[in-house]
């Protein structure tokens, strides 16, 4: 971590209608990091990722990725600069089999099919799916969804990588078995994540560094130990959620 | 091994179909060549529709613009039909990336794309009611000379020559799908078609990609259009640029399955055979309307017990998978 952050955002804001769904929110993710995004529901932590992932464009501010303004790009272009997204609400290539939705990922890094095959193998592997390869995708379960999307993000080769509420949904087992397979992850390849998530017992695991959000606001940012402790914290978001992470 | 299987049953279907004009008279090979053309239709509206997940319904528009381009040029300067295709598919490919721009560029999707279709087909059959260059309504003919030799420059020949074009141009867009379904450019149509944000997110230039599937799919459309234009010799803008053909063109790729390889090809002989069939069954009974009914009915029936289409429920009882899907 010598050089400038991976991801930076600055001053960024959104609105809605009148809505401040963002509002002036800057911070930073170092390369290799994984950091969370926390905050209650509406707090604009899925407006944020839209806006870094290109569906989005920032009313005001910048959002620069290893040094190149990334803001108003489409989706598209975002995933080609190195963006790797998943959706809070999975949306696989339904009628495609597991392995052909990881090689259209794949597909981003060469156009070569075998090649992208090969790829995308490899990281089904990685994510416990290499069973699955030739199933449907809409006949995988809820926590094997949530990996391949995860599979298909990753498959484009992201400098970043989003989780939106990988853990969300899934039973404490599942959960811990996901925050393994990022461990390793990031241990392995060095990647970098960015996620938002209301299980904290995943956020508290997994992060190096947590930015709360709240009304559209940051409200506190620092090490996991340090963010569970501060009063405006407690008070708008961990409150009930605090006790269940001493676990 | 499965694969190798499918391979050998569509050599030994493609050498049964060349071999068919030895053995079969005008008039069944007449209907082969509806077969032909419907099977050949059915392949170039799937690219769009099966591959892409692009609902047209507007195709008569392209293979009116190949029709009445070819033949046009033909009968008023003798330009070969050949130089005649490529002008038609310049038109369509143009005329549908028009379309096709328009619509992605303002998000225009699912029926309201396909409306958008409807409409500028409806205009084109409109506006070649009056342009006189192209016969306006009272039709454009081409000249009928005796049809002896064949002409392959000119396109002027017997029936056969034209079965053997239709059954060239079918197995060639056949290979032609085979291959783009194997490649990137499959692979991200899919993708379109099965989620346009997630394919995005994915990297996917999805209006650069849906342009490439409907300016193919209009233009392999267009060639048909030429191949009508010179079989039948008479073009009118009511039956060319009519909504009914639109519509039929689409069916053999519904009946046989949509986006799969092989189920246009036989959803057009199940079509053409139901209808013929239904022909010669009602024709003796002097009710008018009943084929039609009968005809909706089996197609109903169809579309209600494999809403799949055709092709995927034969494949798996052949057990074909992956080469012929």
């Amino acid at each position: 971590m010598t050089a400038a952050p991976l991801l930076e955002i600055v001053g960024v804001s959104k609105h809605f209608r009148g809505l401040r769904a963002v509002d002036d929110v800057s911070f930073s993710v170092e390369r290799g990091s994984i950091v969370a995004l926390i905050g209650p529901n509406g707090a604009g932590k899925t407006t944020v990722f839209n806006l870094i992932a290109g569906v989005h464009h920032p009313d005001t501010g910048s959002i620069r990725l290893d040094g190149a303004e990334i803001a108003g790009l489409r989706p598209d272009q975002a995933c080609n600069a190195g963006i790797g997204r998943t959706f809070q609400i999975v949306r696989p290539f339904g009628g495609l089999s597991v392995l052909e939705n990881v090689v259209i990922g794949a597909l981003r890094r060469s156009a070569d099919v075998a090649a992208a095959r090969h790829a995308a193998r490899e990281i089904l592997s990685r994510l416990g799916l290499a069973e699955k390869e030739t199933a449907r995708a809409s006949s995988l379960t809820l926590p094997e969804r949530k990996r391949l999307e995860t599979a298909r993000a990753l498959a484009t080769g992201p400098k970043i990588l989003l989780l939106d509420e990988v853990m969300a949904g899934l039973r404490p087992v599942e959960v811990d078995a996901m925050v393994g397979t990022f461990h390793e992850l990031s241990r392995d390849t060095g990647l970098t994540i960015l996620l938002t998530e209301h299980v904290m017992r995943a956020v508290m695991a997994l992060s190096h560094h947590i930015v709360v959000l709240h009304h559209g606001q940051k409200i506190c940012e620092g090490t996991p130990e340090a963010v569970a402790r501060d009063q405006r914290v407690l008070d708008s978001y961990l409150g009930a959620a605090a006790p269940a992470t001493a676990r | 091994m499965r694969l190798s299987r499918g391979i050998v049953a569509l050599a030994l279907f493609f050498v049964a179909m060349a071999a068919a004009p030895l053995f079969l008279g005008d008039y069944p090979l007449a209907i082969l060549i509806l077969v032909l053309f419907a099977a050949y239709l059915g392949q170039a509206w799937n690219i769009m529709m099966g591959f892409a997940g692009l609902l047209s319904l507007g195709h008569a528009l392209y293979y009116g613009l190949g029709a009445y381009l070819s033949a046009a040029l033909f009968a008023h300067y003798g330009i070969s039909p050949w130089l005649g295709m490529l002008a038609g598919i310049a038109a369509a490919v143009a005329t549908g990336s028009a379309v096709g721009a328009l619509s992605f560029r303002f998000r225009v999707g699912g029926v309201y794309f396909a409306l958008l279709t409807i409409a500028f087909s409806e205009f084109t059959r409109i506006l070649f009611d009056h342009l006189h260059w192209f016969g306006s309504s009272s039709g454009l003919f081409l000249p009928v000379t005796g049809r002896a030799g064949a002409d392959l420059v000119s396109l002027r020949g017997p029936t056969v020559m034209f079965y053997y074009l239709l059954l060239a141009a079918t197995a060639a867009v056949l290979l032609l799908s085979r291959i783009l379904l194997d490649r990137r450019i499959g692979y991200y149509w899919r993708a379109i078609r099965e989620d346009e944000e997630a394919a995005q997110a994915s990297g996917i230039d999805v209006f650069r990609y849906k342009l490439a599937a409907v300016a193919l799919s209009a233009g392999l459309t267009a060639i048909a259009g030429v191949f009508h234009a010179f079989y039948y010799n008479n073009l009118y803008p009511e039956t060319i640029f009519a909504m009914g053909r639109s519509i039929e063109l689409m069916l053999p790729a519904i009946i046989g399955g949509l986006g799969t390889l092989f189920g246009p090809i036989l959803g057009a002989f199940v079509l053409v055979g139901i209808s013929e069939g239904l022909t010669s069954l009602t024709a003796g009974l002097g009710i008018d309307g009943l084929k039609q009914l009968l005809y909706g009915l089996v197609l109903g029936l169809v579309v209600t017990l494999q809403p799949g289409g055709l092709w995927p429920w034969i494949a798996l009882r052949l057990g074909l998978r992956g080469a012929m899907r």
